[in-house]
């Protein structure tokens, strides 16, 4: 009855239950997709170091990318150990 | 030349079987030529929803096997001249039909129908196959929870791999009045996480249940809002436009106060 209340009066203290399903639906979605196959991985990794070599020299065979999740969030995590720094134009 | 529409969901129990029968009597009701098939064998349904269970001899299997001939495996509905029911066999082996005889079937029942209806079995294995085998489009049912929904993201992966593009979403049993109290998903939820077309959204209707009891659609009642439902979604597959229907029902007494307080208004 006092959640009824709450609810009526838009002293929403209280999750709805709505905004519940929505975060667990976008979490396991999340979930479900994450299903990455080594092939695209790998066309990642080689387009994220061609992008990165234009700034910077790095070492390529070291270089790891993967995605860590956890129950709140998916991160793409990048190891990029880096050799040398271009010299950039200066502005 | 017809075309096959898949009905599936992944998730069982969302109202595939009801989904499949209502739009299909409801094209029928326009005077297309509709054949429904029940893809799920060994667990025969859409019989008994359209009222057929009673007719039947001979099924899909004994057709996909040449035993019989087309026309006396489709049985004609008891009110429509131009709707037909192939029943599913309800023998234990899931292996009695394969892909490549659901494909030659269905290319079969196109030359001499407008929509062929398959009631796709829950699941993704072999039912799954079968049932997608010969379909050229896809109608994807849901219902608002989190299960349902994420089942039919994983269908809508499974038939994309399949080479069917572009299905189409029909939302079922929604209850407005939970959506209006932030209890339940809303229409736009379900699109923006699975992103695919609307077809169509059927609220959540008694008059299902007391039209499946009786074995009689509840497209042909025109009293059931389920049932105006699906003949909007009906429509829209015939190529006509039809706007969402309203599910708001505006008259409650809450509603009214809740309303002139400017609060949660739907």
């Amino acid at each position: 009855m006092l959640e009824f209340l709450q609810r009526i009066f838009g002293k929403d203290s209280l999750k709805s239950s709505k905004s519940v399903a929505q975060e667990r639906l976008r979490l396991v979605l999340m979930h479900d997709r994450l299903d990455l196959s080594p092939q695209v991985l790998e066309e990642l990794r080689c387009d994220l170091m061609d992008v990165i070599k234009d700034y910077m020299e790095i070492d390529e065979n070291k270089m790891e990318i993967n995605l860590e999740q956890d129950n709140k969030c998916v991160a793409l995590v990048a190891n990029i150990p880096v050799v040398k720094m271009k010299r950039l134009p200066s502005h | 030349m017809g075309e096959v529409y898949v009905i599936t969901s992944g998730k069982g129990g969302v109202g595939k079987t009801t989904t499949t029968a209502n739009i299909g009597t409801s094209l029928a009701m326009q005077g297309y030529r509709v054949v429904l098939v029940d893809a799920d064998i060994g667990l025969r349904n859409l019989d008994v929803v359209l009222g057929l269970e009673n007719r039947i001899v001979y099924d899909l299997v004994d057709l996909a096997h040449g035993r019989c001939r087309m026309r006396q495996a489709l049985i004609r509905d008891r009110r429509l001249e131009n709707l037909y029911l192939l029943p599913a066999a309800q023998t234990k082996d899931k292996t009695a039909v394969n892909p490549e005889q659901m494909k030659e079937l269905c290319e079969k029942l196109k030359l001499e129908s407008d929509f062929i209806l398959m009631d796709c079995p829950a699941g993704i294995e072999q039912g799954f196959r079968n049932a997608v085998a010969g379909a050229d489009k896809a109608i994807v049912v849901t219902t608002p929870e989190v299960a349902a929904v994420r089942d039919a993201d994983r269908i809508i992966g499974l038939l994309e791999a399949s080479e069917i593009k572009d299905p189409l979403l029909v939302l079922n049993r929604i209850r407005p009045k939970m959506v209006r109290m932030g209890d339940m998903l809303d229409v736009e939820d379900v699109i923006e996480h699975l992103a695919i077309d609307m077809l169509g959204v059927v609220p959540d209707d008694e008059s299902i249940i007391i039209s499946t009891n009786k074995g009689e659609p509840a497209v042909l009642n025109s009293a059931s809002k389920a049932g105006e439902a699906y003949r909007n979604i009906s429509h829209r597959l015939a190529g006509d436009e039809v706007p969402l229907m309203n599910l708001e029902n505006r008259g409650g007494f809450m509603d009214r106060v809740r309303r002139l307080l400017g609060l949660r208004t739907g």
